[in-house]
């Protein structure tokens, strides 16, 4: 383990996660989710609105506004604003620009929220106006979406490193399982072996329970320092360790590892624990072969181990590895944006105890990671945090 | 064609601002190799566009390129995973450049591929009006389009009661229906069209009008009256006479109608004086074609132009060689349907135009006053 060179995160907590229940398809805008999460906020933390002087904010759907004209929308004065536009990895790349503020003190309390609605043509919009590169080299080719692109990721994955549907579909059918304990989640019937492979194909070999629905929600929670959250009386989960990297292993010519697996070392080092030592595990899970790709790059295996360790593995809530423990994306839904807090919320409710039907016994210490931003042909941002509850 | 760096020599893709590799901002076009491998292949079944919808399963594939870049791609049927494949650019329905993998070689029924067919105009199968039988390029295009395995090649006939040159090869061909049409004639046009509109997948508009002369040596405007009825006004009633039926049956089944045909001279780029009247009438076509392109972009039907010199016909007898042979032009019509192109120069002095135009158009302008 090399040793972080960086400043420590000492005395950065996280409070308040907050999940506002998903719905597939909303009448509402974006602006009404984000508001939503904020009320909650403040409901759960016990503030005034005032008292948040830091924004930062990730949505798909909120048209032509940003994070400044959300303020005056909310009525919120801030002395700290970002707006985050990178889709899976928003939440740790906001995190941790949330958590320097609030460690130089250019904020107190920096309220991290992502929300999307879901009209019934939002999703088909997002998918046709995703970048340039997207718009001039993929959407024309078939107009899969981020379906046909990962498809192809999926599949040189898989047939490099020897990986079968039924490895990939092992992660999917746990994490139905899971989401059956989450009364929050869309999908709400058991899913087996037998029924993911038996699913229609959507774009070879991705097939449908690979796919996340798109759906309208909202998530968020706070960032501040220790002695805020004390002083508030609010249960805080420290911040222990962060890493993210955009664009890496370029000369890679497919995808078959993300950027965790330039910084995991660091990710490591920097919270001073080993991959044995953590409780739960929050990956982003637009793919299951793409949660596979993570449980080798943040360390859990040697690359090309990912299938043989699921296999040894149990990734439900009572397993001995309990892995996206609300459903995750791929059984709660994929609210845009949200879908990259999904992970580190849950998370922060389990190091918490806060988890309710879904919580794992003795979670202390978490992990969530956010992957995002299919330009062209492989995700570009990656990102993972790991952190502590009070009892540990 | 890709972008290449003019700095250090990397070609880029997807089309960009600055080099990946060196950040230059001298990005130009440039003819890249175009051999590459095919590294995964996917077949969207679900696709989220309308278009993509009615056409699933679509196969598409990533292909590391050996000058670099990976590019995704509409792939040929016989493409394989990890086999070398060709890459071409082509123009798909909406008129958008896309890259196309084919297998490096020749394989059986090649050009039958079905997402092949999508970006082409294939005459094979297809039911195709030729617009003037009279003329030599006419018969000779008869005659490519059938060898191309055109189902039914229809051609027109002004008065048909008039004999012609090679009218008797003409009426012999097995699928050839000769059908009257004078294209200058508002009436005649709508009444072939009354008939066979639904059933021209392609048209090839082979009217032809060439009479010498420019401005000062020709008294009145009647000939050059006579020259935008046939070519202009011609062009005109075969667009409103066919165009609507075409541009409605674009999506008309695996034979759908595909592609509108125009045979145009050359100096419709470059006035040449010596046949001034006859350039600026070809010079009008030229313009109303971009207008007939876009309105028929909706329906997915493409506008092919052929640019030709001089055509080895009575009309141009006093033209000193290189003419383009009318059998030239007829080949070229099939080739570029083959390939689904919106522009061709057929013969040297059309593409040593296309050239001199290119480098410099005030240089061309003073040299064809010669």
């Amino acid at each position: 383990m090399t040793n972080s060179q960086r400043t420590p995160y000492d005395g950065i907590v996280m409070a308040a996660p907050v999940t506002i229940p998903y719905v597939r398809y909303s009448i509402e805008s974006a602006q009404w989710w984000i508001g939503r999460a904020l009320g909650a906020l403040v409901a759960q933390a016990g503030i005034k609105a005032s008292d948040i002087d830091g924004l930062c904010v990730s949505s798909f759907t909120m048209g032509t506004d940003s994070g400044i004209g959300l303020t005056q929308h909310f009525g919120l004065c801030v002395r700290w604003l970002d707006t985050i536009p990178l889709g899976g990895a928003s939440a740790i790349a906001g995190l941790r620009k949330a958590a320097r503020a609030v460690q130089a003190r250019d904020a107190d309390i920096v309220a991290c929220v992502a929300g999307d609605t879901n009209h019934v043509d939002s999703f088909r919009l997002t998918l046709e106006n995703f970048s340039r590169f997207n718009q001039d080299a993929v959407y024309p080719y078939g107009a899969g979406g981020a379906n046909a692109s990962f498809a192809l990721i999926a599949r040189n994955y898989m047939r490099t490193f020897g990986v079968s549907r039924e490895d990939v579909g092992r992660i999917a059918v746990a994490q139905r399982a899971n989401a059956l304990r989450n009364p929050h989640a869309l999908m709400k019937t058991p899913l087996t072996l037998e029924q993911y492979l038996a699913a229609r194909p959507i774009s070879d070999p991705i097939h449908l329970f690979d796919c996340v629905m798109p759906c309208a929600g909202a998530e968020a929670f706070l960032v501040m320092r220790e002695e805020t959250a004390a002083s508030l009386g609010l249960p805080a989960a420290r911040l222990l360790s962060t890493i993210e990297r955009h664009n890496a292993f370029a000369d890679d010519p497919m995808q078959v590892r993300g950027g965790w697996a330039m910084d995991v070392g660091e990710l490591y080092a920097m919270a001073a624990v080993n991959p044995d030592d953590l409780d739960i595990v929050q990956t982003y899970d637009d793919y299951p072969v793409i949660t596979m790709m993570q449980f080798e790059d943040l360390g859990f295996c040697r690359k090309g181990e990912g299938a043989e360790f699921v296999r040894a593995h149990d990734l439900t809530i009572d397993g001995d590895f309990p892995h996206n423990t609300s459903g995750g994306q791929l059984s709660v839904g994929q609210a845009g944006a949200a879908g990259a807090y999904l992970g580190l919320v849950e998370g922060l409710r389990q190091v918490l105890g806060a988890a309710g039907p879904t919580q794992v016994r003795n979670a202390r210490l978490g992990l969530a990671s956010g992957f995002g931003m299919i330009n062209y042909d492989r995700g570009l941002a990656s990102g993972a945090a790991i952190f502590a509850g009070p009892s540990r | 064609m890709l972008q290449r760096c003019e700095a250090c020599g990397a070609f880029a893709y997807p089309a960009r601002e600055a080099c990946p590799s060196c950040l230059s901002p001298d990005l130009a076009f440039a003819d890249a190799p175009r051999g590459g491998v095919l590294l995964a292949e996917t077949t969207a079944r679900v696709p989220s566009d309308v278009y993509f919808r009615e056409r699933v399963p679509w196969r598409i594939g990533l292909v590391k390129m050996d000058c670099g870049p990976t590019i995704v791609a509409h792939l040929h049927t016989d493409c394989v995973e990890g086999a070398p494949v060709r890459m071409s650019l082509q123009l798909d329905k909406s008129g958008q450049a896309v890259t196309f993998a084919r297998p490096e070689g020749e394989t059986p029924n090649m050009a039958d591929d079905r997402q092949w067919r999508e970006m082409t105009a294939d005459p094979k199968f297809r039911r195709v009006l030729v617009t003037n039988g009279r003329s030599v390029i006419g018969q000779e295009a008869v005659v490519a389009l059938k060898a191309a395995g055109a189902k039914t090649v229809f051609v027109g006939v002004a008065e048909p009661w008039r004999p012609f040159a090679g009218e008797d090869l003409l009426r012999r061909q097995e699928g050839v229906e000769v059908v009257t049409l004078d294209a200058a004639d508002e009436k005649s046009a709508a009444d072939l069209a009354a008939d066979i509109g639904g059933k021209v997948e392609i048209l090839v508009n082979t009217t032809e009008y060439v009479r010498a002369g420019g401005l000062l040596d020709r008294k009145g405007t009647s000939i050059a009256r006579d020259e935008i009825d046939q070519a202009y006004l011609g062009f005109i009633n075969l667009a409103q006479a066919f165009g609507p039926a075409m541009r409605m049956r674009g999506a008309d089944g695996i034979n759908n109608s595909v592609a509108w045909v125009n045979i145009l001279s050359v100096y419709a780029l470059a006035n040449w004086p010596a046949f001034g009247a006859y350039s600026a009438s070809q010079a009008a076509c030229l313009s109303l074609s971009h207008c007939l392109r876009a309105e028929l972009r909706p329906g997915g039907i493409k506008v092919m132009n052929l640019f030709t010199g001089p055509v080895d016909t009575e009309w141009f007898q006093t033209v000193p060689p290189p003419k383009v042979a009318p059998r030239a032009v007829a080949q070229a019509i099939v080739s570029g349907l083959k390939n689904g192109l919106e522009e061709m120069y057929v013969g040297d002095v059309a593409e040593e135009i296309r050239q001199r135009l290119a480098a410099n158009p005030k240089a061309l302008e003073r040299e064809l006053d010669r």
